[in-house]
């Protein structure tokens, strides 16, 4: 296990990368969900406003 | 087969359609990664020259390769909704762009992480494959900043789609930079003549870590499509319908 943790050394860069990469995938899912609630919110809003006549 | 095009280009469908194959792309996807963690970081075995350090391989060339897959399709989209007036391929290459420089991003951070130990510095000023990756990077904001200064959708898609095509001119250089000019960065593992030059305890969990990756960029790229033209119909008919129909399921 403290084999695996320390990557011969290199354990703080290799980690850094695999974490980063994590985060990144993360944050891009993340951020594509948030774009596609606040657009169906905003269109939601402006069709109730609107009543049936818009 | 125009007919088949037109039905799958017809926004209604398309959202569709994107929504119920997103999974089909993210599963597997995660499959993959998972197998490609497992080969990569505990079955193969240390480099002979760069040790451990190696492993960095498998989130770095995925995400060079993404970086650069996502550019071309971005500017092949473009392209396309230029030339046919494609409403969907504008949308495609609106949705590619955020995640792209996202991909890009990350090459650049876990190649100087890579960088750091086995040049002995975090970034080399002035080399090619770095700088080339680095123009991209801004090619994207670029492409993203037209795209937000524009309030007209059919002229930002135009501008944004030229940008995007003269800007495809850095992907050839980027991909080539290391064999035409001298650079610290390796030349190509994979794509090489005779083959990839790795063992294949080491090249098979790249090769699942690329094409995880690339499915995962494809659910990312649907769900960010479908969202593009939810945005772009907004004043139509089938939204209003979508809206309404679920606000009363949700009741």
């Amino acid at each position: 296990m403290m084999e695996l943790l320390s990557m011969g050394g290199y354990g703080a860069y290799v980690w850094s990368c695999f974490a980063l990469t994590a985060i990144v995938i993360a944050i891009c899912e993340w951020r594509a969900r948030a774009r596609h609630r606040q657009v169906y919110r905003d269109i939601e809003v402006r069709v109730k406003a609107l009543g049936d006549n818009g | 087969m125009w007919k088949f095009i037109h039905k799958l280009a017809s926004p209604p469908h398309f959202y569709g359609l994107a929504a119920k194959i997103i999974p089909w792309f993210f599963l597997p996807g995660l499959i993959l990664i998972i197998y490609g963690l497992y080969g990569g970081l505990l079955l193969a075995p240390p480099d002979y020259q760069q040790g451990d350090a190696f492993r960095i391989i498998y989130v770095h060339v995925p995400s060079a390769y993404l970086s650069l897959m996502a550019y071309s399709i971005m500017a092949i989209s473009a392209g396309i909704g230029l030339i046919w007036r494609l409403k969907l391929a504008h949308a495609v290459a609106a949705a590619a762009a955020p995640i792209g420089a996202w991909f890009t991003f990350l090459a650049l951070a876990t190649g100087s992480l890579w960088g750091r130990p086995m040049w002995g510095t975090w970034w080399e000023r002035g080399d090619p494959r770095l700088t080339s990756e680095l123009v991209m990077l801004f090619l994207y904001f670029g492409y993203m900043a037209l795209r937000g200064a524009i309030d007209d959708t059919a002229k930002a898609d135009r501008a944004s789609a030229v940008l995007a095509l003269v800007g495809a001119v850095n992907v050839p250089i980027i991909h080539f930079s290391v064999e035409w000019w001298s650079s610290l960065h390796q030349g190509p593992t994979l794509m090489k003549k005779g083959g990839p030059a790795m063992d294949a305890a080491m090249l098979y969990p790249l090769l699942a870590m690329i094409l995880g990756f690339t499915l995962i960029f494809g659910a990312l790229l649907l769900r960010r499509v479908r969202t593009e033209v939810l945005y772009r119909e907004r004043r139509t008919r089938w939204v209003r319908h979508l809206v309404l129909s679920s606000a009363v399921e949700k009741k």
